[in-house]
């Protein structure tokens, strides 16, 4: 994707280098709110965002069922360890446990819900996990046995030894969630570059031809969907333990669309895109709620669907594209190919079988 | 390669013989495996209790249910053929659909309000068939020069990276979900009334069953949406331009038609669909911000199950997911609190899995 040992790979490794440094004292540098609320949601969301580009990026697949993983995670660990006071079933579970579990089973599901969906590609995926998106919605808030409307509260009381009480030690979650985020940005670009991302990749590009060679592409959609479910499942535990409770609101279709224009915004071509983009959407949330807008009039939702419009429009790759773009200009690199990734893969059609 | 050969053969017919054994058996369950529940005291609910019990414990249950469930087709219909109308011809997955749908039922809430000086609930006896015609109408159009205006503006450029106009196709959609609830009533549930003439039951004479006429009028509605696409879309011109578009868009406008100004007709007729639907929608029950998400969930899914760009596949799929949703909810065990009829929304997914597994393209889809 990027040209190494050029001149704007070494001020990509200077940025990052600086934000590390940056985030890892945030509790000396930063407020409160910004510490736990701003910082901490931008590295827990940025991890959901990081798994749809993933798929995107490297599977041609712009799935919208992450928000649901992310939300079917929260809600098993938010159903394990709660014992007798909300919604669900209550099993009081140890919360390692429930932690692993939580993990392992959307894991599973999303395996199930890969294979499903593995013989389309491109658009039609977009709108197969969409339909997953509404339906997961709809199952928790009807099926009263594990959630029902209100959803599951109180979860937070119920964390691990290493997490700690999470009011009382705010800190601790940030710098759990840090590290998660660093670890899933390093195995994202770990599995790209294995044989499996290799063939992914080939599988994106020419999924025919990848099929006559002897690589199976549902097997590899269905593969990368699950380890995009393991992704958002990390997610999805680490946002139960920061909000305390989990409710069919949170995998609803605002949330589900919050989540692709935070990786749009970010852009879809690049895995920092998801923390750039989760950290602008989280910023602009925070201080333009407010905002009563001028003219049109409604409320911050169309503020973010004009800037999403605006990203789509005008820079299809996101901040990520925008900034190859830039620093391509200025210092003569050759730009990311975000721009081919956010504008489609060229051939969408579904296959037929084997 | 041999395992491959061999399991191929078994992922072919694996599906479908579990396509029909599921099928099979919902038939057997909602004909004859159910009980109703029983009324002695001490009696315990088995696996196979459900309300009304099997078709032939009560017939007249069946029928309202099986009644139900086409009449809501009939309104699925009318939505999802617009859906799959814009789809088939320029490969645009409009995710504005179900907001447009909204936004239709809200602009006739406000003209039938207008019109009839009434209040928030209008009395069914006051309402004129033309208190109800203008406000679809208008309707109609309004949202049909929103579709067109974001088709020219916004999509019309980006033809043929389908991805792109999805995109902002759902960020229309936000904008316009969001406007609707700045406007309209704060997005609070309303709904347009039926002209007094369709509120009452007529009797079917069939197990005496009575039945409200204004959903078999939402029945027949569909089905004259269904009829007349069908006689505009293989019976004129404008109908052969489409159908040529939709099958090779280059060679068609290479032979000196306008696929511009069809692909605009496209999407005025598209987004009018969606608007006629949130009206009946309105009618029928209500309209409600929030509504967005289920109405675009269910145009997906009768086209995903149907075939995209189909206008048969959009009533195939509109009938078995009118089928699946009306029966589910229905006929599933009432065991205990917290069995069965909750998980209603599960066979969605299973239906959409199976036809997925079957035919990945839909039921009527084609292969590109």
């Amino acid at each position: 994707m990027r040209s190494l040992g050029a001149p704007k790979t070494v001020v990509e490794r200077l940025i990052a280098a600086f934000v590390l440094v940056l985030v890892a004292a945030g509790p000396l540098i930063f407020n409160d709110y910004w510490v736990n609320t701003i910082l901490t949601q931008t590295f827990l969301i940025g991890i959901a965002a990081a798994s749809l580009i993933f798929l995107s990026a490297y599977g041609g697949m712009v799935s919208l069922a992450q928000t649901a993983l992310y939300g079917i995670a929260g809600f098993i660990v938010g159903n394990m360890v709660t014992q007798g006071e909300t919604k669900g079933l209550n099993l009081g579970w140890d919360p390692t446990l429930a932690l692993v579990l939580a993990i392992v089973m959307t894991t599973v599901i999303g395996l199930i819900l890969g294979s499903v969906a593995a013989r389309s590609a491109g658009i039609y995926f977009l709108m197969i996990t969409l339909t997953y998106a509404v339906i997961a919605n709809y199952f928790f808030g009807q099926v009263t046995l594990v959630s029902g409307f209100s959803g599951i509260s109180g979860i937070d009381r119920y964390t691990p030894g290493f997490v700690g009480e999470v009011v009382a030690h705010p800190n601790r979650l940030y710098y759990i969630a840090l590290v998660a985020a660093l670890a899933v940005y390093v195995l994202i670009r770990y599995i790209v570059r294995t044989p499996f991302g290799i063939s992914l990749q080939g599988v994106r590009d020419e999924p025919i031809r990848m099929g006559s060679l002897g690589f199976s592409p549902a097997l590899h959609r269905a593969v990368a969907f699950a380890f995009g479910a393991f992704i958002a499942s990390i997610a999805g535990v680490l946002y139960v333990w920061w909000n305390g409770q989990v409710d069919p609101q949170t995998i609803g279709l605002q949330a589900t669309i919050d989540l692709l224009v935070v990786a749009v915004i970010g852009g879809l071509g690049r895995i920092e895109g998801a923390w750039v983009g989760a950290f602008a959407f989280i910023v602009i949330n925070n201080y333009v709620r407010e905002v009563e807008v001028p003219v049109l009039g409604g409320s911050f939702n169309t503020i973010i669907g004009l800037i999403f419009l605006a990203v789509v429009v005008l820079s299809p790759g996101g901040l990520m594209g925008l900034w190859d773009r830039i620093t391509s200009g200025i210092l003569g690199g050759r730009g990311g190919g975000s721009h081919r990734i956010a504008a489609g893969p060229p051939k969408a059609a579904p296959e037929t079988g084997p | 390669m041999g395992l491959q050969l061999a399991s191929a053969r078994v992922t072919r017919y694996l599906p479908l013989a579990i396509a029909l054994g599921a099928a099979g058996f919902a038939l057997l369950w909602v004909l004859v495996i159910a009980e109703p529940p029983s009324f002695e005291p001490n009696a315990k609910a088995t696996w196979r209790t459900t309300t009304f019990g099997s078709a032939i414990d009560d017939p007249a249950s069946f029928l309202r249910i099986l009644l139900d469930a086409v009449t809501f087709a009939g309104l699925l219909f009318i939505v999802a053929s617009g859906f799959s109308l814009i789809f088939g011809l320029m490969r645009v997955v409009n995710m504005a659909h179900g907001s447009f749908y909204l936004l239709g039922g809200y602009i006739a809430f406000e003209i039938q309000q207008n019109m009839t000086g009434q209040g928030f609930s209008i009395p069914g006896e006051e309402v004129n068939s033309w208190e109800w015609i203008a406000p679809v109408l208008v309707a109609a159009a309004c949202v049909a020069v929103v579709g067109l205006v974001s088709q020219q503006l916004l999509l019309r450029w980006n033809a043929g990276q389908d991805l792109r106009q999805a995109l902002i196709t759902i960020a229309v959609s936000v904008i316009v979900a969001d406007q609707v609830i700045a406007h309209f009533q704060g997005g609070r549930a309303a709904s347009v009334t039926w002209p007094g003439w369709l509120n009452r039951f007529v009797d079917l004479k069939v197990w005496a069953v009575e039945y409200s006429l204004a959903r078999l009028v939402v029945l027949a509605l569909g089905v004259g949406v269904g009829v007349s696409l069908w006689l505009w879309l293989y019976r004129t011109r404008t109908g052969m331009v489409i159908r040529a578009g939709v099958d090779d868009q280059q060679m068609t406008s290479a032979l000196g038609v306008n696929i511009q100004k069809t692909f605009a007709i496209a999407f005025v007729v598209g987004s009018a669909l969606a608007a006629f639907g949130g009206v009946v929608g309105a009618s029928q029950g209500n309209i409600a911000s929030g509504q967005d998400g289920q109405w675009l969930l269910n145009s997906l899914v009768v086209v995903i199950i149907g075939g995209l760009g189909s206008l048969f596949g959009a009533a195939a799929g509109a009938l078995l997911y009118g089928l699946v949703f009306s029966f589910s909810s229905t006929y599933l065990p009432t065991t205990g609190d917290n069995c069965c009829t909750q998980y209603s929304i599960v066979f969605t997914f299973i239906l959409l899995a199976l036809v997925l597994a079957l035919r990945p393209q839909g039921l009527f889809g084609k292969v590109r």
